[in-house]
């Protein structure tokens, strides 16, 4: 049985059918509106995060199917301390497909040995997030008709964002990718995956001026400073306006460099710049229901039902 | 010179970092073994300084290799008939559970006790083992 734990675990040929599959469900959702008929999607959250679960729960709607779950650990089994892996084997009696999300980073790893249905890794900790990752692929794929010979930026918070770390890697995979990473000193990305990028021979720089690189940017993708990956308010404060963007700083960059942020946003993009042809934030959602169906389909292994 | 008494048939475990025994004594719980056993610390040597050395009475009927995840240094002396039949490096172990413990405070193993601590090595070349849960580095303490 398939399960979807890390953005790596399909290959870049998988990636490529999957991303051709959500284009066409975005082209002709009628087609695909009663394929998952009789199926079930648990949606298991041990933490809140909204928009991911509504998402998923949008994603199987979507495809005819119906959904079933809980939004917290203490509306679940685990405020008795119920183990992750017997959580799974009874959700696995229930529901044809889970999607979890869990605050401890490999929760859905855990899930999946004792799962008797797929598992989507929802987000885990820090860890991976790999549906936000293929959603931001297929919005690049759509926005510059490629994946390859690309400068990406990041922007904000590279310490903690797994947004991040899932899409530098899932990005390694393509030709002549040039990675830009800003950010101040303390939320720098991991040594590892900088060890991972020189490793590999990537064109990287790390820079601390949003203002220095932006001209150079084929993709800029923001991020959140996020409260809850901080051990000390004191820390979060101090660097949660570290870097905006706001019109003055996109006026910098070229006419094709689309923005992208993996929502909620707080205030590290101003208002003004939502109405900026260039902001691509929103239409990212939109794609992330699109890819969580195509992973549905594909994990289902109903991908094949309609022909494309 | 310090001389503990010859082994006719045993195993020499070598070049443990000082101090790095007494893990090593715990993970294989010697303690329940009754056959001789020595333990030497702080022992002079020429490449290390100070090095750590145990010496054992009797066949090894444990899988010594785990011990690489321990301490990458160390080697090996096989004796048996009073002769040295082996001299070897630790070979890394692909994959080991339960001898080293995830230490990051946001792995699923922090608060699921009963889940074996499990560990890849993902770069033999730098000797670097990670959690097969969080991907986290192993590092002896956190």
């Amino acid at each position: 049985m398939r399960h979807l734990l890390n953005p790596l675990d399909f290959s870049v040929d998988e990636v490529q059918y999957m991303l051709k599959l959500a284009q066409n469900i975005k082209n002709n959702p009628e087609k695909y509106s009663h394929v998952c008929e009789g199926k079930k999607l648990a949606t298991l959250f041990y933490e809140p995060s909204t928009r991911t679960r509504l998402s998923f729960e949008a994603a199987m709607l979507n495809l005819g199917g119906k959904t079933l779950g809980f939004q917290s650990a203490d509306s679940s089994s685990a405020s008795k301390g119920e183990s992750v892996a017997d959580t799974i084997r009874v959700i696995s009696c229930y529901a044809d497909i889970a999607a979890m999300r869990h605050p401890k980073e490999g929760a859905p790893m855990v899930a999946s040995l004792y799962s008797g249905i797929p598992v989507i890794n929802a987000g885990d900790g820090g860890h991976n997030h790999p549906t936000q990752t293929f959603t931001d692929l297929l919005t690049i794929l759509e926005l510059k008709g490629r994946l390859d010979n690309m400068t990406i930026g990041f922007c904000g918070d590279l310490k903690f964002g797994r947004t991040v770390h899932s899409l530098i890697n899932a990005m390694k995979r393509y030709d002549n990718v040039t990675f830009i990473l800003i950010s101040p000193e303390e939320l720098a990305i991991p040594q590892y995956l900088k060890e991972e990028l020189i490793a590999g021979n990537f064109k990287f720089k790390e820079v601390r001026q949003l203002e220095e690189v932006m001209g150079e940017l084929d993709i800029l993708y923001m991020t959140r400073v996020q409260k809850e990956r901080f051990f000390n308010e004191e820390e979060y404060i101090r660097l949660k306006n570290s870097f905006i963007l706001d019109s003055k700083k996109l006026n910098l960059a070229k006419k094709d460099c689309y923005v992208l942020h993996p929502l909620p946003r707080v205030n590290e993009i101003a208002v003004e710049v939502d109405n900026d042809e260039r902001a691509a934030y929103f239409k990212q959602v939109q794609n992330g229901v699109y890819v969580r169906m195509a992973l549905i389909l594909i994990l289902l292994g109903l991908d094949k039902v309609v022909e494309f | 010179m310090l001389n503990i008494g010859g082994l006719s048939e045993g195993v020499v475990i070598d070049h443990i970092k000082a101090g790095g025994a007494t893990q090593i004594y715990n993970y294989l719980q010697m303690d329940k073994w009754d056959t001789q056993i020595a333990i030497i610390k702080n022992a002079t040597s020429k490449k290390m300084g100070r090095k750590d050395i145990l010496k054992f009475e009797g066949p090894a009927n444990v899988d010594l290799d785990m011990l690489g995840v321990l301490d990458p240094n160390i080697t090996f002396n096989i004796i048996k008939n009073d002769k040295i039949v082996e001299k070897r490096h630790v070979r890394m172990p692909e994959m080991v559970e339960n001898i080293i413990k995830c230490h990051n405070p946001r792995c699923i193993t922090s608060i699921e006790q009963e889940l074996p601590h499990k560990f890849k090595l993902t770069d033999p070349e730098k000797k670097i083992y990670r959690c097969v849960y969080c991907d986290m580095k192993y590092k002896e303490k956190p």
